[in-house]
């Protein structure tokens, strides 16, 4: 006999059978969907690319990774992560102040651009840089009679990959910056410290560890692009291959352990961001849980002065 | 003068937020700028440390016209409201931030800092970052860095807004403290007209954007400008009277008003402690219900209603009540010792006088 007494104490047992949460099978089954998702789709080919880099051997893998075209489309992916990082990052930090410490017409269109390049398709930006730079683009000819050359160049690569990921660092910093205040700021104004040792001193201080965020998403992706690259690149082996070109092309020409082992680093790369990532989250939701927790106790509350009658 | 604002004028858009402002400060004085919030008060504090630029009028500082002066040159010292304390820095970090700024000497920091500590009562708490100090420890931490560099000002921001109310009651009294100890000319804002009351040697109120009244907490409190500032300072009963006969009148209130025209309006205010109370019934002109005795420690809050339905608020000291031996539904007469006319709230600055309280002719045997 089911009595209300006894569905009670199964309830009491049990404290997930309740009335706001779904029956235990519907939450299994749920969790295990997810589950069998992530494996089938990242997991699994994850591993693979490791399984097929380790196809012929660890001398094989090692002698696909120490071919000259391997290390240079290694340095150059390296070179253009080490331009356009640092630029984004200025930008990034220069535009986030702007958004989260002024008031000024035209900000809502400046936060819509900086989205820009992650709603454009990044084949889209790479040909409106060719379009742009190209020899028969708007700057083709000027660029030509000095000489300059930007596509199918290092500098178009860079270009292409300084636009891809624009938006990482400042993305980061703006609500960070949104939520530390101006007050900090003004205080270090009041104190007699000028913009720029406020800066150092107040403002970078307490938006560091969204900035290393930025920067680390930053770097992943610049290292990892591949359409907008591969449009202003030209694809030249050993000078304007980057890692994923490099990939791309030895997957071609049918040397698959070679261009897993290629991507091995790539996705190493992916790993490490990822672990480094999970790192600067739980540090900061420690940082925000210690800032949270109750004051310990004022263990002198009266501060220690003489005490005087204050009547009027 | 240490502080001098002469006609200074703040607009956000079309709204003057501080409208033609005129006040001077004195070296030491301890200042509260007192109103409702939206008044003003805050805006007029921020302009003194040169966070915002007046509109118009021109704000001086020991006699130097400061308003083209930037915030880090005014050697001010302010305190924030929220404190504003630099969490990344320890509270000795905070303390002496001003000081390395200014470029002082190691060890005059190292002393410096020492000396601050020790006054504030922190000692032992230099290494902790903000986090890990209470409400009070916070303030006393933002007051100290504000004074560290010896600015010739210090402007405080809703000092004891943060803190709850017996933390608060001690805080008030070690301001009061530390202004004697240390003598730098003060302006705090406040809304609470208690704190200002208790605290401050003169009493800035706005209302508005505009300056309704300056005054020591006596003045404000016996004197008030203006109808405004006397409901904002205290509790006051305030009648809506017409005049008729040279008398101003109200159910059954009278008050003599000879020089005002038949049929005009005229507001009458008057203190809790104006009325004069008594079980006697034939001893004062008029009579009224005891309705409700409020306790409030020494003192007791008395509301009398008056056979018109007026209600009128009293106060009357513990001791007083039991001699008399009231108790609520009790019949009682009373009288109004002295009262003011008040003109109305729009009407800005006081043409009102006192008048002298005068029994009306027809009852006037009764004394």
């Amino acid at each position: 006999m089911a009595s209300p007494i006894k569905t009670r104490l199964r309830a009491a047992r049990n404290p997930s059978c309740r009335s706001t949460e779904e029956s235990p099978v519907v939450k299994w089954l749920l969790i295990s969907i997810a589950l069998a998702f992530c494996l089938v789709f990242l997991l699994l080919p994850l591993l693979n690319v490791f399984a097929q880099a380790f196809a012929k051997g660890w001398r094989y893998y090692l002698e696909s990774l120490c071919t000259p075209d391997a290390w240079a489309a290694i340095r150059l992916t390296l070179l253009v992560a080490a331009i356009s990082v640092p630029v984004n990052v200025v930008f990034g930090v220069a535009a986030s102040w702007a958004i989260a410490k002024f008031n000024f017409r035209g900000k809502s269109l400046l936060i819509t651009l900086i989205d820009l390049p992650f709603s454009v398709s990044p084949v889209v930006a790479g040909l409106m840089f060719v379009v742009l730079f190209g020899l028969q683009g708007f700057f083709g000819k000027w660029l030509d009679e000095h000489n300059l050359k930007i596509i199918f160049a290092v500098p178009g690569i860079v270009l292409a990959t300084v636009f891809i990921t624009f938006p990482f660092v400042a993305r980061e910093l703006i609500p960070v910056m949104q939520a530390t205040g101006a007050e900090q700021e003004q205080a270090a104004l009041t104190l007699g410290a000028n913009g720029w040792q406020t800066f150092w001193h107040v403002t970078l201080p307490s938006v560091k560890w969204g900035l290393l965020y930025g920067v680390i998403l930053c770097t992943a992706r610049a290292m990892g692009e591949f359409g907008a690259v591969s449009v202003v690149s030209g694809h030249i082996t050993g000078q304007t291959d980057t890692m994923p070109l490099h990939v791309e092309k030895l997957y071609n020409e049918f040397n698959g352990p070679a261009a897993f082992a290629v991507a091995s680093l790539l996705a190493l790369l992916a790993l490490l961001t990822l672990i480094l990532k999970s790192l600067l989250e739980w540090k900061e939701a420690r940082d925000l849980a210690r800032a949270q927790q109750p004051a310990p106790p004022d263990s002198k509350a009266k501060p220690q002065m003489p005490a005087r009658e204050t009547t009027r | 003068m240490s502080i001098e604002l002469k006609n200074v004028t703040k607009a956000f858009g079309p709204v003057p937020a501080v409208n033609q402002v005129t006040f001077s400060v004195k070296e030491g004085e301890l200042m509260a700028l007192l109103g409702p919030s939206g008044g003003g008060k805050t805006t007029v504090l921020r302009m003194i440390a040169g966070l915002e630029m007046p509109t118009a009028g021109d704000i001086f500082i020991r006699g130097r016209r400061v308003n083209e002066l930037p915030v880090q040159e005014r050697n001010i010292g302010f305190v924030f409201q929220s404190y504003a304390l630099f969490k990344n820095m320890t509270v000795a970090k905070n303390i002496a931030f001003g000081l390395k700024i200014k470029k002082w000497k190691r060890p005059d920091i190292l002393s410096r800092v020492e000396e601050l500590l020790k006054l504030f009562g922190l000692e032992g708490l230099e290494k902790r970052y903000p986090h890990q100090l209470s409400g009070g420890q916070r303030q006393r931490v933002a007051i100290a860095r504000a004074l560290a560099p010896k600015p010739s000002v210090l402007l405080l921001d809703e000092p004891f807004g943060a803190v709850d109310a017996k933390i608060r009651q001690e805080l008030r009294e070690w301001l009061v403290t530390l202004h004697h100890d240390l003598n730098v000319t003060t302006i705090f804002v406040t809304h609470d007209q208690e704190e200002a009351m208790e605290v401050s040697n003169r009493i800035v109120i706005f209302s508005r954007g505009n300056l309704e009244q300056i005054g020591t907490p006596r003045e404000v409190y016996e004197q008030p400008a203006n109808e405004f500032v006397a409901r904002f300072i205290g509790v006051m009963n305030i009648l809506d009277t017409v005049v008729s006969g040279g008398v101003a009148r109200i159910g059954e209130m009278q008050f003599p008003a000879h020089d005002q025209p038949e049929g005009c309006l005229l507001r009458i205010g008057f203190r809790p402690y104006a009325l004069q109370i008594s079980t006697d019934l034939a001893l004062f002109p008029y009579r009224a219900i005891l309705r409700h005795s409020f306790f409030l420690g020494i003192m007791l809050r008395l509301e009398l209603e008056l056979p018109s339905g007026l209600i009128l608020r009293s106060r009357m000291t513990k001791e007083d009540y039991a001699q008399l031996g009231l108790e609520d539904g009790r019949a009682i007469s009373f009288q109004i010792r002295n009262y003011r006319v008040l003109t109305r709230e729009s009407a800005g600055l006081p043409t009102e006088k006192e008048l002298s309280y005068q029994l009306p002719p027809t009852i006037g045997e009764h004394i």
